[in-house]
This record gives structure tokens, sequence and C-alpha cells, in this order.
């Protein structure tokens, strides 16, 4: 059996250009302006293992991205990677939405598109990090899921799967259609050839407005979604940052003294 | 939604090798304190789900919890994330809690967000601050941009108001002698049946670090450059009584593979009296963990090196002449 396989990528602000992130004191928005927008890097890590299950077992790779039109860049990148077509839900009614609503529409533009037998996220975006969205999409489909995945193997109309625990892992079998998340140490996602951003070019990529799926409007955007931001802040994290300075012995000296006066027991 | 119907603040409390988790206590805690703003007092629930649970009630009283649900059942003996979830769930449906918080643990980041779509309610992730507005409202601070940027969340429509925490954060708060009630709770809960099933559960076997109850801190990042050069940072740990950490690049590395002892927003946040830094450039992702560290000392040779504003004292210089200096002083 060939297999059929979704994956929901974001594309998230490049997080060695947050330095320049500022926030607007009068509107109280996130600037971020001049940060390039990458795919997030998790997310090329679930493209690499639906690939790599695509080399194995045959089949097709399709990824969603609920995104601004911007990120036709970004997909165009991502089908340049060997993925064989790409959906965009882009709209501003969109706009604004929280991982509850987030996955509501990632599932009915899945649902539009036809049937798939392994649906793939990252496990956790770097800008919000929620890491949510990947169980409430399962929850929304009503099939089985599981985050932190760091191996998967499918035969038989099931997949194994060895899942991350905080004091060690878990193996599981589940039978598809199913939902996972990748970690990091799943793989390590290729990066794409000159003949794949050629190929790119033609792949076919789709945006959906909001009107075309078959969307419950108090389900979607800032308004469907059941958190609503209140205010936004810069942590002030600076301290006095007083230099020492001087040959490494009496740096040290200054240290320990320093250390001291805090009344930890040291040595 | 009638949201006056719910009332109380339930704590999910994760077990691990038959104790419940550091994390977990620290929620209870964290319950106690949002309690206290409340002013209609509810009262604090710890909910324990898995098999042969008894054990913990005296411990959970004692950190805080009024009444205890025990979701016991030789189902639950091995973790299954559509039980716990929707056994969280069901319990939200019968209890009412207006709060219910959850640990971002590997299990409690999925844990909780599946109950919070059963329930079609709103949940906040790694939240790094929870408070009570002057309307009762819950506040749950979140940070964005790798801690560069936090947001209030309010979930003003719907209950519970979920939130997650990672640990480090809370303050666990001690009753002593404090009896909780004991309420045995069995929902009928039905995950995704037989399309789920545990092959095997692998329990490391190294012994876990834990930053949490550290004075001091060692941590090293990128600029430690070689496995000696680690090696020297545990010397200098060892002799100042304190334990290293690291950043993720020195993980990756693999200089150290201790990753409980990474610090920053995918790592743990740490509260230490005092945090020594070796070689770390200081991105936010890594900041955000040492917010409430009593003394800060950095040693970097980058005059510019953004860990030097959160720093209470700079070292400009390499790390290696300094830590020798240290050991040599020690
Ligand atoms: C989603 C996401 C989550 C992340 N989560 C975390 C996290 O939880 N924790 C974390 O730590 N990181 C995390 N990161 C990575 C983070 O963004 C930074 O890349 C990382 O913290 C940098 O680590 P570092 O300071 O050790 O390395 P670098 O940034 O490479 O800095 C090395 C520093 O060492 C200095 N140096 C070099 N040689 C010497 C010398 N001989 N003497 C003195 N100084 C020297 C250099 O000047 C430099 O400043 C995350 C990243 C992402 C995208
Ligand atoms: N807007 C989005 N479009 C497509 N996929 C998303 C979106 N938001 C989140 N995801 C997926 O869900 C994962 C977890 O996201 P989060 O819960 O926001 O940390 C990401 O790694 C993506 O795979």
């Amino acid at each position: 059996m060939s297999l059929s396989i979704a994956v929901c990528v974001k594309p998230v602000p490049d997080s060695d250009h947050y330095d320049k992130i500022t926030i607007d004191p009068k509107t109280k928005r996130v600037n971020r302006d001049g940060i390039p927008t990458i795919i997030n890097t998790m997310d090329k890590n679930a493209i690499e293992a639906a690939l790599k299950l695509k080399e194995l077992h045959g089949g097709k790779v399709t990824v969603f991205t609920m995104a601004p039109d911007s990120a036709v860049e970004n997909l165009r990148r991502v089908l340049a990677m060997g993925v064989d077509e790409a959906f965009l839900c882009s709209d501003r009614a969109l706009g604004g939405a929280d991982t509850w609503a987030t996955s509501y529409t990632l599932y009915k533009a899945i649902e539009k598109t036809g049937e798939y037998d392994i649906i793939l996220l990252g496990n956790e975006t770097e800008d919000g990090g929620t890491a949510q969205v990947p169980s409430q999409l399962g929850e929304w489909m009503a099939i089985p899921h599981m985050t932190n995945i760091i191996n998967m193997t499918y035969d038989e109309g099931k997949v194994t799967v060895e899942r991350k625990t905080d004091d060690g892992s878990i193996k599981y079998r589940v039978a598809l259609p199913a939902v996972f998340s990748v970690v990091r140490e799943t793989n390590e996602p290729r990066i794409p050839n000159v003949m794949g951003i050629l190929k790119a070019k033609n792949k076919p990529l789709t945006i959906f407005r909001a009107d075309d799926l078959d969307l419950d409007p108090a389900f979607i955007g800032l308004k469907g979604s059941p958190t609503q931001p209140g205010d936004i802040f810069s942590p002030d994290m600076s301290r006095k940052s007083e230099l020492i300075s001087g040959e490494p012995d009496a740096v040290a000296q200054k240290i320990i003294a320093e250390i001291k006066k805090t009344g930890v027991m040291i040595g | 939604m009638d949201i006056s119907a719910y009332k109380g603040i339930h704590v999910f409390c994760e077990t691990s090798k038959g104790k419940i988790i550091e994390n977990s206590l620290e929620l209870l805690g964290e319950a106690t304190v949002l309690k206290s703003k409340l002013s209609h007092n509810p009262e604090v629930t710890a909910v324990v789900i898995g098999h042969q649970l008894e054990q913990y009630s005296d411990l959970l009283g004692e950190y805080g919890a009024d009444r205890i649900i025990l979701i016991d059942d030789v189902k639950y003996a091995q973790y299954r994330p559509d039980f716990y979830a929707e056994a969280l769930a069901e319990t939200c449906k019968e209890y009412k809690p207006e709060i219910v918080l959850v640990g971002a643990t590997l299990k409690g980041e999925e844990i909780g967000p599946t109950a919070a779509k059963i329930l079609d309610t709103g949940m906040a992730a790694h939240c790094v601050e929870l408070n009570i507005r002057e309307d009762g409202q819950f506040v749950q601070v979140v940070p964005a941009f790798g801690g560069k940027v936090l947001g209030d969340i309010l979930c003003p429509n719907f209950r519970p108001q979920m939130a997650s925490m990672k640990a480090g954060l809370a303050t666990k708060q001690q009753f002593s002698g404090k009896k909780a009630v004991v309420e045995a709770f069995s929902p009928d809960i039905k995950g995704f049946g037989d399309k789920i099933e545990v092959l095997e559960v692998i329990e490391e076997a190294k012994e876990k670090v834990s930053l949490g109850g550290a004075e001091l801190v060692v941590t090293g990042g990128f600029g430690i450059g070689t496995q000696d050069g680690w090696q020297k940072l545990e010397v200098l740990a060892s002799k100042l009584n304190g334990v290293t950490g690291c950043t993720r690049p020195a993980l990756d590395e693999g200089w150290t593979e201790h990753e409980e002892t990474m610090i920053g927003t995918s790592g743990v946040a740490i509260k230490p009296k005092v945090y020594l830094g070796f070689g770390i450039s200081g991105a936010a992702h890594h900041t955000c963990g040492i917010k409430t560290a009593g003394l800060i000392i950095s040693v970097n040779r980058d005059a510019n090196a953004p860990i030097f504003d959160v720093s209470d004292y700079k070292v400009v210089g390499d790390w290696e002449a300094i830590v020798d200096a240290l050991i040599e002083a020690l």
C-alpha cells in the first residue's frame, strides 16, 4: 500500500533575528519588520519523516499551512525538498487564531482535500511554542494522535512509534489514520537541491480563502478562539552588568567573594 | 455556558517512577496562591491518574491540596495519552473546576491540550506567570519568540480556564500536617480503544540531574569548545558544591548527556542563588530560564555578548583562564 501523508508546517520568524523584535508601545503590536520568515525547524523534521516514509513505501506528501499569502515562498521551498503538493489557508478572517481555532482550520482543510493515512506535524513552533496544535488536530479529526515522536516505522496498515517521555520513552503500535508530531532528534531534514528547486516551480500550490473551506465562522480566527490575548510587553531582564577586570587570579578572587556574599556554602 | 457553575482549582498531578513529580508539587503551591487571591476561596484539588495511587494522599495534602481525586485503574498503569486526557476531561465535566493547571512536561503537554479540545475550552501553554485580575479573571502570562515577548492570555467565555507551566517557575508551599479529603473517581472512558497498543515502556537507566533545588549552577555554552573543556566545568561545579547546566548547543555537541540540565525555553527554568555562565551568548531562548536567579556572573570573550545585559557581573575574556583560576583558588 502506498501512503498518503499530510504534513502541517508553519512559517515563523527566524529566531536568529529575535533581537529585532520590538513592541509598538501605542498599538501594542509585535513589530517583526525585517525579520526573515522560515519554516519552523521541527516542521522540517516532519517533512523529512514524511519523505522517508514515501521513499520506503511509495505515496504522496501534501503540506498544509495556515498563514498569510507571503507563505507561498516558504511553501515553494518545502516543495523543493520533495513534497508533492501544498495548500495554503490564507484569509484575514483566520488571523489571530489560538491553537483550538488553528487546529480546527487545518482539520477542515485536510478534510476537504482528501484522505490521509498519516498526518505529521512538528512538535512545537519556535515562535509561539505551545506544542498544542498536534493533539488538538488529532481530536478534531477524531483519530489516534501522539506527540514527541522520535522514531516511526510503518508496516501493514499500522505505525510503530517511539515517543519520548521525561523518564525514557514508550513504544506504541497505532492503527491508521493517525496524527503524530515529531521532535528534533527524529532525523536531519534534507536541504533542497537545484533539481528540487526547479521542479518545485511546477508543483501544485493552492490557496484556500475562508469561503473555500466549509468553516463554521464561529470557530475561526481571533473571534472563534476560546483564549483571547490581553496586554503584551517585553520583560526587562537587564541587570547592572558591572565589569570585573584584571588578571584571572584577581577575577577569580572577586567572583568567589561575590558568591560568598550570597550565603551559598562553597567548598 | 454557565460560567458561574465552575468553582475550584484542579491540578493534574503527574507521577514518575512511583513519585509525584516536583513540577506537580510546585503547581499545587501555585494553586494555593491563586486560591488566596480569589474571594470565594475555592478548593484546591489534586487529580492523580494511574494505578495503585493510595500512597500519595498524605503528601498531596501537605503540599496544599484540599481534596484529592484518585483515578485509579489498571488501564492507567501504562501511559496512554488518550486515556489520561479523557480521564482528565471527564473529571472536569463532573467536578466543574474554574481553573485547571497541568505541568508542561512531555506528557502534560499532550494531556492538557487534548483535554482542552475534548472540553472545547481554551488552554494557555508554557505560562511563566499566573495571576488573578481584579474582576476575578484568570490571567495567564505566556512567552513568545523565545521569551522576548510576554503576553497575557484570558479565557473569558469558556471553562475551565486551562494553563500549563513548566518546572522551576512556581514555588512549592508546605502545610505540614494538612490532610486532604480523598475521593475515588472512575470515569467511563474509551480513548481510541485498541487502535493504540503499548508495546514497551523504556525507562532511562541513567540518574537524572536536578537543577531544581540547586543553589549554585555552573552553566556552559558553545564557547566551551571541547569535551575536555567541559570536564573542567564539572570540576569547578563540584568544587563549588554546585551542579552543571548547559545551553542547547553544548548539549547538541554531546559534551554533557544530561538533557534535563538544559536551561531555557525548551529546557528547565531555574532559580539558583548563583548562576555562573561560561561561553554563553545569551539568546532569549536561554536567558528566559534564569530570570529569577539570584546572582548572575558571566564570562564571555565577546564584550558585546547579550548575556552581559542580564548579568550582575561580567568578565570579558577567555572562560578557561577564569575557570582554571577559580579551581586553583578553591
Ligand atoms: C525553538 C528553539 C528553542 C530553543 N531552546 C533553547 C533552550 O531551551 N536553551 C538554550 O540554551 N537554547 C535554546 N535554543 C537555542 C538558542 O536560540 C541559542 O542558539 C543558544 O542558547 C545559544 O547557546 P550558546 O550561548 O551556548 O552558543 P552561542 O550562541 O554559539 O554562543 C557561544 C558564546 O561563547 C563565546 N565564546 C566562544 N569562545 C569563548 C571563549 N574561549 N571564552 C569565552 N567565551 C567564548 C562566544 O563569544 C559566544 O558568545 C533554542 C532555539 C530555538 C530555535
Ligand atoms: N498555522 C499553522 N499552519 C500549519 N501548521 C501549524 C500551524 N500552527 C501550528 N502548526 C503545526 O503544529 C505544530 C505545533 O505548533 P504549536 O502548537 O503552535 O507549537 C507545528 O510544528 C506545526 O506542524
